[in-house]
C-alpha cells in the first residue's frame, strides 16, 4: 500500500476527512450528521493516514492514546447529563445557555454530548483500526 | 439552535414541567456513577497503581447509591425518572421497584467484594488491559438493567455488560481464553439477536417500549397479536442468558478460563441478569402467557438443575464444578417462574440474592484453595484444612449454603420454593429441587473431602501466598450468608415485596404514569 501517490496524498486526505468530521459533527444537531457518523469519517482517515505512513507516526499525531480518547468521550457524554442535577430536571435534559462571541451562538449540553459520542467513536475505532494494522506489519 | 418562540409553545402535552426531586437521582447513580469512574479509569489506563482504589471508591459510591435507593423504594414505592423530561412512552424510562434495586443492591456488592479480592488477583499487566474500567462498564450495564424501565433500553444495557465481560473474559489472551469467550460471545450474541427480534417484534404489536405502558396494554393487544410466541421468543433469548438447558452450553465452555475473580463476578452476577429479566418480562408484562408456558418452564427448570449438578458431580476442575453450580442454581430460580404464585416467585427472588453472593464466594474460595494449594484440580489438592483450618470454615459455610443446608442462607429460599410447588401441586418440582440439594451436597461435599480433609504427605504448599485478603472477602461475604440463614425475615419480607411488586404491576404501572397523565 506504500505507493507513492497514497504516500503524499495520505496527509493531505486524512486532513480534509477529519475537517470534514468536525463539520458534520457540528451539523448534525438540526441535519443529518451527528457525532456518530462524525466519529467515523475520523476514525477512517487515521485508518487511512495509518495505511499509508505506518501506525507510530498516527500514534505520535493523535499523542493521546485512542482508547483514552474514549475514554474522555464518555465522561464528557456522562456529565452533560449530569449537568440537569443542577437545573432541577431529569438525567440527559438539554441545557441551553447563549454565549456572546461577537455574534450571540446558543450552546447546550446536547452539543456536549455529541461531541462525547464523536470522541468515543473516534477513540474506539482508531485503537481496533490501528491494531489490525500493527498485526500486519508484525 | 433554539427555534425563535420556543417559549410560547405549551410543553406540557410533550415534557414533564414538575421539577425533578434531587432525591429521584438515586435512580440513575447507580449506572451514572459506574459510567463516570469507567470514563476516567480508561483515561488513565496506565497509572495501574490508582486503578484499583480508584474503582473500589466508584464501587462503594455504587453501593451506597444502590441501598439507599431501595430503602426510598421500601418506604414510598417505586422511583421513576424519564429521560431528557419528556414524558414516558416517548422519553426513556428508570423505574426502579423493590425486585430491581434490591438485585442492583446484591450485585454491586458482590461487584465491591471482587474489586477488593483483584487487587491481589490481577497484577500490573490486567489493569494495564483495563480490568477496572470493564469491571465498572460492566456494573454499569448490570445496574442498568435491573433499573430501566425500557425494553429496548434494557437489551442495551444488555450489550453493555455483554461487551465488558467478553472483555473481562479475554484479559490476559491465553490460548485458553479465547477459545473459552469465542464460544461465550458467539452463543451471546445468538441469545442477543432473539432478544433483539422479539423487542422487535413486541414493539409491532403494542407500539411502545415502556414496560409500564406495555403492561398496561397487554390485556387489549392480545386480541390481536401473538403474544405466546413473543413470549417463548423472550424466554429462549433469557434463557440462554440465564444459562438454562438447554441453551447453557456456553457457560461451561467460558467460566472456567478467566481470572477466577473475573469467574466470580459472572458466576454471581451475570445469570441473575437473565433470570432478572424472565421476571420482569414473563411475570410483570405477559403474565397470561407465563402461565400457558409454565409447563415448558418447569420442565426446563427441573432439567436444568439436575443436569447442571449431575455436570458438577463428574468434574476434577473446581472452576468447571462450580461453573455447573452456577447452572443448577438458574435452574431452583426457574422453578419460582414456573409457580408463577407470590410464595414461589418470593423464593425465587430471595435464591437469586442467596446465589449472588454464594456463587461469587464459592469462587473467590477456590481461588484461595489454589493460591494455597496450587492448583484448581482435585486430583493434586489436599490437606488444606491440616494447614489452613480458616479457609475448612468458609469451605464449610459456603457448601452448606449452595446446598441449602442450614444454618446459611440457601435454605429459606429452597423451603420457600418446595412449600410453593407442594402448595401448587407440583410435587415432582420440589422433588426436583430437593434432589438438586442433595447432589449439590454430594458434588461440593466432594471437593471438601479432597481439597480440604483428605491428608497427604506430599501435599503441595504454594509458597508466598498470602490468603489474609481473601479471607477478609470471604469474610465480607459470609456475613450476609450467615444473616439470610440465621434471620431471613427482613430477607424474605424484601422479597415478598418485590414479588408483589412485580405480580400486581399497578403501583408501577402508577409510578410511571400517574393519573390524568395520557400517553
Amino acid at each position: 500500500m506504500r505507493t507513492l501517490i497514497f504516500r503524499t496524498t495520505a496527509p493531505y486526505l486524512a486532513s480534509l476527512m477529519v475537517l470534514f468530521s468536525i463539520f458534520v459533527l457540528l451539523r448534525g444537531h438540526n441535519e443529518p450528521g451527528g457525532g456518530f457518523i462524525g466519529g467515523l469519517i475520523a476514525a477512517s482517515a487515521f485508518a487511512i493516514y495509518g495505511i499509508a505512513c505506518g501506525v507510530s507516526p498516527v500514534r505520535r499525531a493523535l499523542y493521546f492514546h485512542p482508547t483514552a480518547i474514549s475514554g474522555f468521550g464518555l465522561l464528557v457524554s456522562a456529565c452533560s447529563g449530569l449537568l440537569s442535577l443542577f437545573e432541577g430536571v431529569p438525567f440527559l435534559t438539554g441545557i441551553w445557555t447563549e454565549i456572546n462571541v461577537g455574534v450571540p451562538v446558543d450552546i447546550s449540553t446536547v452539543i456536549a454530548f455529541d461531541i462525547g459520542v464523536y470522541l468515543v467513536v473516534v477513540g474506539s475505532i482508531t485503537s481496533i483500526a490501528l491494531a489490525l494494522e500493527e498485526r500486519e506489519h508484525a | 439552535m433554539a427555534v425563535p418562540g420556543t417559549e410560547a409553545v405549551d410543553l406540557s402535552g410533550a415534557m414533564v414541567l414538575a421539577a425533578t426531586p434531587s432525591a429521584d437521582w438515586l435512580v440513575v447513580a447507580p449506572v451514572a456513577i459506574p459510567i463516570v469512574f469507567g470514563a476516567v479509569l480508561l483515561m488513565f489506563r496506565h497509572e495501574t497503581r490508582i486503578q484499583a482504589s480508584v474503582a473500589i471508591i466508584g464501587l462503594i459510591a455504587t453501593l451506597a447509591c444502590n441501598l439507599l435507593l431501595l430503602l426510598r423504594i421500601m418506604d414510598q414505592g417505586p422511583v421513576v425518572m424519564t429521560m431528557g423530561r419528556w414524558l414516558p412512552p416517548f422519553g426513556i424510562s428508570f423505574t426502579a421497584d423493590v425486585l430491581g434495586a434490591s438485585l442492583a443492591l446484591v450485585a454491586s456488592l458482590v461487584a465491591l467484594v471482587c474489586a477488593f479480592y483483584s487487587t491481589a488477583d490481577i497484577g500490573t499487566i490486567g489493569r494495564r488491559y483495563g480490568f477496572y474500567p470493564f469491571l465498572m462498564l460492566m456494573m454499569a450495564g448490570v445496574g442498568g438493567s435491573f433499573l430501566t424501565g425500557d425494553l429496548f433500553n434494557l437489551y442495551v444495557w444488555f450489550e453493555v455488560f455483554l461487551i465488558s465481560s467478553f472483555g473481562l473474559l479475554i484479559l490476559g489472551s491465553e490460548h485458553r481464553q479465547l477459545d473459552g469467550a469465542t464460544k461465550y460471545a458467539i452463543l451471546n450474541l445468538i441469545g442477543t439477536t432473539f432478544f433483539l427480534t422479539a423487542t422487535a417484534l413486541l414493539y409491532g404489536a403494542f407500539g411502545t417500549l415502556n414496560m409500564a405502558d406495555i403492561a398496561r396494554k397487554a390485556d387489549s393487544v392480545r386480541e390481536v397479536a401473538p403474544l405466546t410466541t413473543l413470549a417463548m421468543f423472550f424466554l429462549l433469548a433469557f434463557g440462554m442468558k440465564a444459562a438454562a438447558f438447554p441453551v447453557n452450553f456456553w457457560l461451561p465452555a467460558s467460566y472456567h478460563t478467566p481470572r477466577i475473580v473475573t469467574a466470580a463476578l459472572f458466576g454471581g452476577v451475570l445469570t441473575k441478569v437473565g433470570v432478572y429479566a424472565l421476571l420482569r418480562v414473563l411475570v410483570m408484562l405477559l403474565p397470561p402467557e407465563r402461565a400457558l408456558l409454565s409447563g415448558v418452564i418447569g420442565w426446563v427448570a427441573a432439567a436444568t438443575m439436575i443436569l447442571g449438578v449431575m455436570g458438577a458431580l463428574a468434574q476434577t476442575d473446581i472452576r468447571r464444578a462450580l461453573g455447573f453450580v452456577v447452572i443448577s442454581s438458574v435452574g431452583i430460580m426457574l422453578a419460582g417462574l414456573a409457580l408463577g404464585n407470590g410464595e414461589g416467585l418470593a423464593g425465587t427472588i430471595f435464591y437469586a440474592f442467596h446465589s449472588m453472593i454464594v456463587m461469587a464466594a464459592l469462587y473467590l474460595l477456590a481461588g484461595i484453595m489454589n493460591g494455597l494449594g496450587g492448583s484448581y484440580s482435585l486430583r493434586t489438592l489436599s490437606g488444606l484444612y491440616a494447614n489452613h483450618p480458616l479457609i475448612a470454615a468458609f469451605a464449610l459455610i459456603l457448601i452448606l449454603a449452595s446446598a441449602g443446608l442450614p444454618p446459611a442462607s440457601g435454605l429459606w429460599p429452597k423451603v420457600m420454593l418446595v412449600r410453593a410447588s407442594l402448595d401448587a401441586g407440583q410435587g415432582w418440582l420440589a422433588l426436583a429441587v430437593l434432589a438438586t440439594g442433595f447432589f449439590t451436597t454430594l458434588a461440593l461435599g466432594r471437593v471438601f473431602i479432597l481439597a480440604v480433609w483428605r491428608q497427604r504427605d506430599e501435599a503441595v504448599t504454594a509458597e508466598r501466598y498470602s490468603p489474609l485478603l481473601g479471607y477478609v472477602t470471604l469474610g465480607i461475604l459470609a456475613v450476609p450468608v450467615l444473616f439470610m440463614g440465621l434471620y431471613p425475615q427482613p430477607v424474605i419480607n424484601i422479597a415478598e415485596q418485590a414479588a408483589g411488586g412485580i405480580l400486581d404491576a399497578s403501583t408501577y404501572i402508577g409510578t410511571v404514569f400517574p393519573e390524568g397523565a395520557q400517553p
